[in-house]
């Protein structure tokens, strides 16, 4: 029984981590940058809850929109900024304009919250369901069902309608896709809105499931997506899902049955066996070098 | 107008060569730059948070020569560089506690931990680098951050106590079962107190000066050459027969064990040396990723200069109070932006071919 349930939430755990993750591995595969900054676009979307829900007393489902809408356009914004100028530079110089950019969330949100931290209360409304002497919180139920809309949804998105085929042709060879008439800027953008949209979603949910808040939340869930995000094959969409869940189901079993304090360790060494045994990735590709 | 003269001939006839003109200029810059601050704070003039800054910024600068190696000098992203440091701090403290009593020279058990802490920094490296350096680019650079958090975590949870039947070692604090009079050394979360604070900012300069020798030494030898070629092509330079696990693997317990130094110079700064997400963790390397990055890849003096200067910027802005880390990240990316855009990159062109072609017309 204790495994079912350390399993079940450990689930709901991995699907948070799977949503961050398909913000990473997605921008990853179309602009070849590591976004270290999305991890911060997920505190953002937890603190737009957090004033609109708990300071506003906003239904928590208006905040959650209005979360969506703020990150997406904050994403957008970051990208347009930020990134832009820097298309052609050397992608070490990307990675530390989102490290600024990081740095820079981080430092507004302290200036705006303080460091304090803040108690969430959950923007869930389900009630727990016992089932066979289990009972499983309402957030665990919300966060699993709404992954796996999104996830089938984005599976959807990106298979079967026309942005999304313009969105795998970017990631395919970017200079053909301009050739064949796809706005390769528009793209890019569309996908950064995506992924901040998905980081709001998680944000929200994850502070409704672990409801503390502070400037510097974003930050280890985002390293943890990271990992998830390479862990699955980064670029790779269902790798993304498949290695959030795993994750998060490694790290809730370590933690419940060897040590919590080493649950971080055990992920991290999990990350690099499967790595060793297969360099790109659970679901990634292995690309031939060219000489 | 001189032109630039990379012939061996012309350059041995002005007597140095210019990668030694090179050298002994960062060399300078570091000389001066000590000789001003020691001068300053021997005077007195210099404020007490400045003064404190001084061993910090000494670290830093290693840290970044030593990272400088890894990304700039062998071409591999490494995230996780505070590792290296973690175990050299860890195990330097460690044994400048354990013989603090009996070791009387101070300065002789200070050198002999500095040793102690670059030999397990680079045994750390060579285990780590072994599996790490099959993996390529981003993979890679994300197995290093988690072979730092893994270092990190289980620093954490380790017990080391001693006791007259010698040392006890467990992961759990009720399980040391030290005898009476024992003492614990490495106490979990808490880490190691006590330390003898030998640093100082002349033990840093050292240091640094014995950092830039190894390593524009190392750059400018046999060796330093093969790693860059690794850099610049790797199956051209495997096929003219550089040994490509022999060389990274060279570069990379070298770095290693620079920044085992660096952390045994941290930890003898502090009474009380833990391990946590800020100093020994993915923070604290990405804090030294961008000092790298800002100074130019594969450029020493670089990572010196941006190593001090960035250092001592959230120090500088403490006049804006609340604001400064705020001003810091946006000087970072107006910084990156200014110095990497296409736009900004095309007007310096321009602005540099303005500047040659006036100067022809005046001739």
């Amino acid at each position: 029984m204790k495994f079912l349930s350390q399993l079940i939430s450990g689930i709901s755990l991995g699907s948070i981590y799977a949503l961050i993750a398909l913000g990473y591995t997605m921008v990853y595969g179309i602009a070849k940058m590591l976004n270290f900054a999305h991890g911060d676009v997920i505190m953002v979307g937890a603190f737009v809850v957090y004033t609109a829900c708990v300071k506003g007393g906003m239904n928590p489902v208006l905040g959650v929109l209005l979360a969506i809408v703020f990150c997406t356009v904050l994403g957008v914004c970051i990208e347009r900024l930020a990134y832009k100028p820097l298309r052609q530079a050397a992608s070490l110089a990307v990675l530390i304009t989102a490290i600024g950019v990081s740095y820079l969330l981080q430092n507004l949100a302290l200036l705006i919250f303080k460091s304090d931290t803040k108690q969430f209360s959950s923007v869930v409304m389900i009630k727990p369901v016992t089932v066979a002497g289990l009972t499983v919180s309402g957030e665990i139920i919300a966060t699993i069902i709404v992954s796996v809309v999104i996830m089938v949804a984005l599976t959807l998105f990106v298979n079967k309608t026309k942005p999304g085929k313009a969105m795998r042709a970017v990631s395919e060879d970017k200079g053909a896709a301009q050739l064949m008439g796809i706005n390769v800027n528009g793209i890019i953008s569309l996908t950064f809105a995506i992924g901040s949209a998905l980081a709001a979603i998680a944000g929200a949910l994850m502070c409704s499931t672990y409801p503390a808040l502070s400037p510097y939340t974003g930050a280890m869930p985002g390293i943890k997506a990271f990992v998830a995000a390479v862990f699955g094959g980064i670029g790779s969409i269902p790798g993304a899902m498949v290695g959030g869940v795993l994750l998060g189901v490694i790290e809730n079993l370590s933690k419940g049955y060897i040590s919590s304090q080493l649950s971080d360790a055990i992920v991290f060494a999990v990350l690099i066996l499967v790595l060793l045994i297969k360099p790109t990735g659970i679901m990634g590709k292995k690309i031939a070098e060219k000489v | 107008m001189a032109k630039k003269t990379d012939s061996p001939l012309r350059s041995k006839a002005a007597g140095l060569r210019p990668v030694t003109k090179k050298n002994l200029l960062t060399y300078l810059m570091v000389i001066v730059f000590y000789a001003l601050f020691q001068s300053l704070s021997a005077a007195g003039a210099l404020k007490n948070a400045y003064q404190s800054l001084l061993v910090p910024i000494c670290y830093s600068v290693i840290m970044a020569i030593s990272l400088n190696l890894e990304v700039g000098v062998l071409g591999e992203l490494s995230i996780g560089h505070a590792g290296f440091m973690c175990v050299g701090a860890y195990c330097g403290a460690f044994f400048s506690v354990v013989t603090k009593n009996t070791f009387e020279i101070g300065w002789l058990r200070f050198l002999i931990a500095m040793v102690i802490g670059a030999a397990a920094a680079a045994v750390a490296g060579f285990l780590i680098g072994v599996p790490v350096l099959r993996l390529k680019g981003d993979y890679l650079a994300i197995v290093t951050l988690a072979f730092g958090e893994i270092i990190k975590s289980v620093v954490n949870v380790l017990y080391v106590g001693r006791d007259a039947s010698g040392f006890h070692i467990a992961m759990d604090s009720a399980k040391v079962g030290l005898q009476e009079g024992g003492v614990m050394i490495l106490n979990g979360p808490q880490g190691i107190t006590g330390t003898p604070r030998n640093s100082n900012f002349t033990v840093g300069f050292v240091l640094v000066m014995l950092t830039l020798i190894i390593v524009t030494n190392l750059m400018d030898s046999r060796t330093g050459r093969a790693v860059m070629s690794l850099r610049d092509n790797r199956i051209a330079a495997e096929s003219i027969g550089v040994n490509v696990t022999k060389y990274k693997l060279t570069a990379f317990v070298i770095s290693a064990a620079i920044a085992g130094v660096a952390g045994v110079l941290y930890a003898h700064n502090l009474n009380a040396l833990t391990a946590n997400t800020n100093n020994f963790g993915y923070n604290m390397s990405i804090m030294i990723l961008v000092y790298v990055v800002l100074g130019g890849l594969g450029s020493i003096r670089g990572s010196v200069i941006a190593a001090a200067l960035l250092y001592s910027l959230p120090e500088i802005f403490r006049g804006v109070g609340q604001y400064r880390m705020l001003l810091y990240a946006i000087v970072l990316i107006v910084m990156m932006i200014v110095n990497n855009g296409a736009f900004f990159v095309q007007y310096k062109e321009k602005l540099k071919h303005r500047i040659r072609g006036g100067r022809k017309e005046a001739a």
